[in-house]
């Protein structure tokens, strides 16, 4: 709540869809393709050429649909959205107007310790418009991004406070990965995040005139630019003035929001059904199937591993995050039937090399079944939990199995009761006074022989033979 | 085999054959097209690689190999559709330098049968006229008298078809456009169902109603070339799937028992005398052949005029953005571009690069799509066009065929109605709603003016229907008065 007011926010994200071909046209979709290299006749608007749809698209925007509660359209409609920009090859969008493919769903996130739930109000079609570069006097336009296709999906106006909106695109972000349509990068542009957002006295109900922020690259950009905004109408209200309808874009350097266009300019879009498109019509038989295509989605993923792997909470949640992320964790699981253990090497020693390297989990170079090896040598004794901490740097380095590691570097645990017998005697032979000492009293001085033990086996002895033989020399 | 009066059908078989080669008809072609252009202005270019395109059909028979069943045919093709490396401008000065890097489906289609394109024909702007007046490239005259129109919007494919400029052409239509002026020049023009011929690569005026069709001498060579160019195209998601039937092999002029409709509304007197009486004619001649005449009613056909307007005219407002200076095309000179703003090059662009027919349908179709007067106009045009359809469709239950004059008179003179955009939408009443309704249609040579001008009569099928369309077509097409007559120019 600020100063007796509450937000209301809506949020609309455009989805990238990560299909191979444009949406209308079969012109590659890549990302690094040089200027307008990425281009046909179909692309860039020619005379006489026409849209036809790309189907991979209908399929992800389903999946998508689906992964957020809606209601999939039997039948929906393309409708051309008019308006004059040098980036818009054809002098209108395609896209979905009164007849989206997806409607009516909802989707629940947390939010700190709270659990939220907001409407996904619609999910539509429509193609991407090219790029303007603007360099001193003359504007270059690469044309690339026309016909990307984009699902746009849109929230009820449900979200009341900055945190929940940067969450709330976190989630889809997160789902869209999980799905794997959308690769959520929202630096690349592939995710881009509309908000709109108002004010209103805590327990007004009419809603107040809303501005909507455009241009925010990142989910903590979401985050500051609608908290400046509130606190911003809040201000023009309690000053006595009037919130003006228009687009203002987030300046991320000055941590600001600024016109972009006010309502006066605001443009009659004059949609109206696209002649050249059919209806898209999707049957039940194609539904079905992406329903049965969809994967394990993380909140479901996250309570299987709080209940059937009994992790806490906390790390089914980390490990969840990404779906790469919960696969290599599932198959480390699987391997070494220890899933705390799995859980534990993958959260501190993995991740801590993946993020110091700036590496992917796809690209990690230990595999699950080599941490999972890892994890059974230990819980089978044939090293201990130090030796293995030696072993995965080397196993980072060369990629190569835990076992061979051990094997070449002579590391297996000497766990021969009359072996590390001998070292005993010979640490506390050696440490005559100290055995004096500890016989005395002085009883802290057990790790002392412990160390010893371990540093004159290098580490190999079984620290628990180790423990149990000292037990026996010392107080028996 | 005398060129100047040959079928598609003959010249091809001659050049198949090698009777003739398809060099000396493409010269002899050329020749005329080129002799005669001055006058009649049909032609905005000629296809200067025609001679060559016509030598290596040869050669390629020469060597045995099957060139297609338009074997060295010259055709003539309409500015709207695209032509891989010959300019393509619509009838507009704002595509004046426009050159395609592709063939329009049905563009290509023709050429795997083996025509050589003799040039582009002229068109009013954007195919937006019924007389060809409209054209940036200058009006088209009527060869059959050269101070009267041609029609339009594919004048220019009318009369070069009419003078025998060429021996086959492809038009568009719209809401008559290949109908009224084959009418007003004496040549057969279909336009097929919508849906059955591709529309890519054909410049987009009113979307959901444009369809290519011939414009030819016979109704055999309609059939035939209609049988090329038909079918499924992959880049045409409103092409149909339907198999495309052997319309020239299966053309019958047995009209005997077969039912045909006149539509009540129709009826009301105010056509000029003479299409009264051709229309009479061709009634009196197909009933002497056995077909039965049956009154048909569509009474939503009182609207198809401003239905049409309404909805061609929005769909255009759309198609026709994509003009705006920035990709290809004209765009207008400016002192200091880098000063410019711009709204003012998208304004100072189009404003000089369309004509005054143009801008006059691009401001009635944004019109028509605004906010708050959309449901008024694009929206209730679309409920009464579905009428349309619904009331062709229980015609069709009662006849098999329906037969209508094309235009309430034979061809009008240049500049009569120029300055009355009203009267010449009017000329349209009894085409738009063959598209309105998807149907296809077809004008006829039948009678001849006391001023010596032809006139067509138009004969509309049911959906896909096509076959027995062109099988009246064809009856009527042996009792025609233009039979044997041509144009002295």
């Amino acid at each position: 709540m600020y100063r007796g007011y509450e937000a209301v926010i809506g949020i609309e994200i455009h989805v990238q869809l990560n299909t191979e071909s444009k949406i209308f046209c079969s012109d590659s979709t890549q990302f690094n393709a040089g200027d307008n290299e990425n281009t046909s006749p179909v692309s860039v608007g020619m005379p006489g050429t026409l849209p036809v749809m790309n189907k991979r698209a209908v399929e992800f925007a389903i999946k998508t649909g689906l992964a957020l509660g809606c209601h999939i359209r039997k039948k929906s409609v393309f409708a051309r959205k008019n308006y004059f920009y040098p980036d818009l090859p054809k002098g209108y969008q395609i896209s979905q107007y009164d007849q989206p493919i997806c409607e009516h769903g909802s989707i629940t996130f947390k939010v700190g310790e709270q659990s939220k739930t907001i409407k996904i109000t619609r999910a539509h079609l429509e193609e991407d418009a090219g790029k303007s570069n603007h360099l001193g006097d003359f504007t270059m336009i690469n044309y690339n991004r026309a016909g990307i296709p984009l699902l746009e999906v849109v929230t009820g106006p449900d979200l009341r406070t900055p945190q929940e909106a940067a969450e709330y695109g976190r989630t889809i972000r997160q789902i869209v990965r999980y799905l794997g349509v959308c690769d959520g990068n929202l630096e690349e542009g592939s995710m881009r995040c509309d908000c709109n957002v108002s004010i209103r006295k805590v327990g007004d109900e009419r809603l107040g005139t809303r501005t909507e922020l455009k241009n925010i690259n990142s989910f903590r950009f979401v985050e500051k630019a609608i908290e400046y905004e509130i606190e911003r109408q809040i201000d023009l209200v309690e000053r006595g003035e009037k919130v003006i309808q228009e687009t203002r874009l987030w300046d991320p350097d000055k941590n600001k929001t600024f016109t972009m266009r006010s309502k006066e300019e605001a443009q009659d879009y004059r949609y109206f059904p696209d002649p050249d498109l059919l209806p898209l019509v999707v049957s039940d038989e194609l539904i079905n199937r992406m329903k049965s295509e969809l994967p394990e989605l993380p909140i479901a993923r996250k309570n299987r591993f709080v209940s059937a792997h009994a992790l806490p909470e906390s790390d089914a949640e980390v490990l969840t995050t990404e779906k790469d992320l919960a696969d290599f964790y599932e198959e480390t699981a699987i391997v070494s039937k220890n899933f705390k253990g799995a859980a534990n090497w993958i959260m501190t020693e993995l991740l801590r090399e993946l993020n110091s390297n700036n590496l992917e989990i796809r690209a990690s170079p230990i595999k699950p079944m080599q941490l999972g090896q890892l994890i059974t040598m230990i819980d089978k004794g044939t090293i201990s939990g130090k030796i293995a901490k030696s072993v995965f740097p080397e196993m980072w380095k060369t990629g190569k199995d835990p076992e061979v590691i051990v094997k070449e570097k002579g590391l297996v645990q000497v766990s021969d009761p009359a072996a590390v017998e001998k070292i005993v005697d010979e640490i506390l032979a050696a440490n005559v006074s100290q055995v004096v000492d500890y016989k005395s009293g002085k009883k802290n001085l057990f790790g002392f022989f412990v160390g010893a033990a371990m540093k004159a086996s290098k580490g190999q002895a079984n620290p628990d033979l180790v423990n149990q033989i000292l037990q026996k020399k010392l107080n028996g | 085999m005398e060129l100047i009066n040959a079928s598609i059908i003959e010249i091809a078989e001659a050049v198949k054959t090698k009777k003739a080669s398809a060099k000396e008809v493409a010269t002899f072609f050329m020749k005329r097209a080129e002799n005669l252009n001055p006058k009649l202005n049909a032609y905005t270019s000629f296809n200067k690689q025609a001679i060559q395109d016509a030598e290596a059909i040869d050669a390629r028979i020469a060597k045995g190999e099957d060139v297609g069943v338009m074997a060295g045919v010259p055709f003539g093709i309409k500015e709207m559709f695209c032509t891989k490396g010959i300019t393509t401008n619509a009838g507009s000065k704002i595509l004046q330098n426009f050159v395609p890097p592709y063939d329009a489906t049905v563009v290509a289609r023709l050429k795997k049968a083996g025509i050589v394109i003799t040039g582009k024909l002229n068109q009013d702007e954007f195919a937006m006229g019924s007389s060809n007046e409209t054209s940036f490239f200058g009006a088209t005259k009527n060869p059959w008298n050269l101070e009267c129109v041609p029609g339009g919007s594919s004048g220019g494919s009318a009369a070069a078809q009419a003078a025998r400029m060429c021996a086959g052409t492809l038009g568009t239509d719209t809401g008559g456009s290949i109908r009224q002026p084959a009418s007003f020049c004496g040549i057969v023009g279909v336009k097929p169902t919508y849906g059955r011929v591709s529309r890519y690569g054909i410049i987009a005026y009113a979307s959901s109603l444009d369809q290519a069709g011939p414009m030819v001498s016979t109704v055999k060579d309609a059939a035939l070339t209609l049988e090329v160019i038909s079918g499924h195209d992959e880049r045409d998601s409103t092409t149909s799937q339907r198999k495309v039937p052997t319309y020239s092999k299966d053309l019958s002029t047995n009209v005997k028992g077969m039912k045909i409709g006149l539509i009540k509304e129709y009826m009301h007197g105010g056509l000029h005398a003479d299409v009264q009486k051709t229309v009479d004619q061709a009634i009196s001649t197909l009933k002497s052949m056995g077909a039965e005449f049956v009154e048909v009613s569509v009474p939503m056909t009182e609207f198809a005029v401003p239905v049409y307007y309404l909805v061609a005219a929005s769909e255009a407002s759309s198609n026709l953005a994509r003009y705006d200076g920035v990709k290809y095309g004209y765009r207008a000179e400016f002192a200091n571009l880098s000063a410019v703003d711009l709204e003012d090059f998208y304004g100072k662009t189009r404003g000089e690069g369309f004509g005054k027919e143009v801008k006059r349908r691009i401001m009635l179709g944004t019109y028509c799509l605004s906010s708050g007067y959309y449901d008024a106009y694009y929206n209730k045009a679309g409920q009464v066009r579905r009428l349309i359809m619904n009331q062709y469709r229980d015609a069709f239950k009662k006849c098999d065929v329906i037969l209508s004059p094309v235009t309430t008179s034979p061809a009008f003179k240049i500049g009569e109605r120029v300055s009355d955009p009203l009267t010449m939408y009017l000329n349209d009443i009894f085409t738009t709603s063959t598209n309105l309704a998807g149907l296809p249609g077809m004008s006829v040579p039948f009678g001849m003016s006391a001023d010596g001008l032809p006139i067509g009569v138009q004969l509309t099928g049911a959906h896909f229907d096509e076959q027995k369309m062109l099988n009246v077509g064809c009856a009527l097409e042996g009792a025609s008065s233009v039979k044997g007559k041509t144009p002295n120019v």
